[in-house]
């Protein structure tokens, strides 16, 4: 779902999310609105200033009438929504979605350098994980330091696709894809090549700071020292439109 | 032993014994729970067997070996209540990064490759090592998960206060994995 330059005249809809009655303009998707009004709903592969790919699903909503849940990124609100965002049910599959990212790569919080500054081990405590039900995969995955100043660490990659598409929409490189499918499935630079190899790589570390997670972080940090700045984001995507 | 107080056994298995550090941490408030629970079994008192019935059973670390498996198993027998304090007993964390090597590997690179005298792989009065270390839950029911490496003095002085007190604990208030 590509980003939609705000049109100059659009109508104003109003719906209610957990019982508060809401106002919102039409173009805006569901998790826009509750970002706007501080209702919390838990994403992943979503963030300002980058196109939508609904792949995550820790957004999902219940919409009144519909059997089927939604996802919030990826629906526009419309008027008369009836959107619940945090019932039993929806706090049950966001909990089992988190267990599996988990339990799918290595993820040792304790002796990572995104250790307090990650998004993952965050979801993992808001949605009330304190334990893994299912077997955890111990798959081995590669560590790739090449590049001279970023590391990409496939263990802790929760293949959000962030990296792939800040390079791509923002930075405009298009360095990053993701190649393979199921448990091979990974991000890669350059047609798999070594980081450090590419050609495209503008070194501009745009992925490495909208990654959730300590799978994209700087050479040389140590546990608990990669912090990330996602500020740039919105302002760059925002003055992209206005241009 | 006063007969009001709340029974409470700990084990160290494949951990650093850090989360029993933490416990220690707990500084003057431990004079506070000495009141209230008798530390029956554990690292940290003399005692050599766990009783027949314990209401709070704490433990810490993986389960790697057969020893631990052994522990656990006994611990779940005996306690009423089976906790898994720390990252280790919660999610496998630092002892389950071998997973993802074969055994033989693992017993080269430590036993032989990073040994500069009499190399040799120990075989008599150790456990043998499981294939997969696995967390407590992944042998034996556990009914409290209290993640953390370790977890805070605080953490752990509120989770034995809400047991103590017959609540529930919830420990996503204080604690997440990593902590």
């Amino acid at each position: 779902m590509p980003r939609t330059p705000p049109a100059t005249q659009v109508r104003v809809v109003t719906l209610t999310i957990d019982g508060q009655a809401l106002s919102a303009r039409e173009d805006e998707t569901i998790i826009e609105v509750c970002r706007e009004n501080k209702i919390p709903i838990p994403s992943l592969c979503w963030m300002d200033g980058l196109s939508i790919v609904g792949a995550c699903r820790l957004c999902v909503v219940e919409m009144a009438g519909s059997p089927r849940l939604s996802a919030a990124c990826s629906t526009r609100v419309a008027e008369g929504m009836q959107i619940t965002t945090n019932s039993e049910r929806l706090q049950r599959y966001r909990r089992t979605l988190v267990e599996m990212l988990f339990a799918e790569r290595n993820h040792v919080c304790s002796v990572c350098v995104s250790n307090g500054h990650c998004e993952l081990q965050w979801l993992a405590q808001t949605c009330g994980v304190d334990h893994v039900r299912m077997p955890y995969r111990n798959h081995a995955y590669d560590v790739d330091s090449s590049h001279e100043m970023f590391r990409v660490d496939h263990n802790r990659c929760v293949l959000c696709t962030r990296c792939v598409r800040v390079c791509d929409e923002i930075e405009g490189a298009h360095t990053w894809d993701v190649m393979g499918r199921g448990s091979d499935c990974k991000v890669i630079t350059d047609l798999a090549r070594p980081w450090g190899d590419s050609d495209t790589c503008t070194s501009c570390g745009k992925c490495v700071q909208v990654c959730p997670t300590g799978a994209l972080v700087k050479q040389g940090t140590s546990v608990g020292e990669m912090v990330k700045d996602q500020q740039f984001l919105p302002i760059l995507a925002r003055r992209r439109h206005i241009r | 032993m006063s007969g009001n107080r709340v029974t409470v056994a700990t084990a160290w298995l494949d951990g650093c014994s850090g989360c029993h550090m933490s416990f220690l941490d707990m500084d003057e408030r431990l004079v506070e729970l000495a009141d209230k629970i008798d530390i029956v079994y554990s690292p940290l008192v003399d005692s050599k067997t766990l009783p027949e019935q314990v209401d709070v059973g704490i433990l810490e670390g993986s389960i790697s070996n057969e020893e631990d498996l052994h522990k656990a198993q006994e611990f779940r027998r005996h306690c009423k209540l089976l906790v898994s304090l720390g990252d280790c007993a919660v999610n496998g964390n630092v002892p389950a990064m071998r997973n993802p090597f074969k055994l033989d590997a693992v017993f080269e690179r430590s036993y032989r490759d990073n040994v500069d005298t009499q190399p040799q792989i120990p075989t008599e009065g150790v456990p043998s090592l499981f294939k997969t270390v696995r967390p407590i839950h992944g042998v034996v029911q556990v009914d409290v998960f209290v993640p953390g490496c370790p977890p805070h003095a605080d953490t752990i002085y509120y989770i034995l206060s809400e047991l103590i007190g017959g609540r529930t604990p919830d420990p996503s208030q204080v604690t997440r994995f990593g902590a």
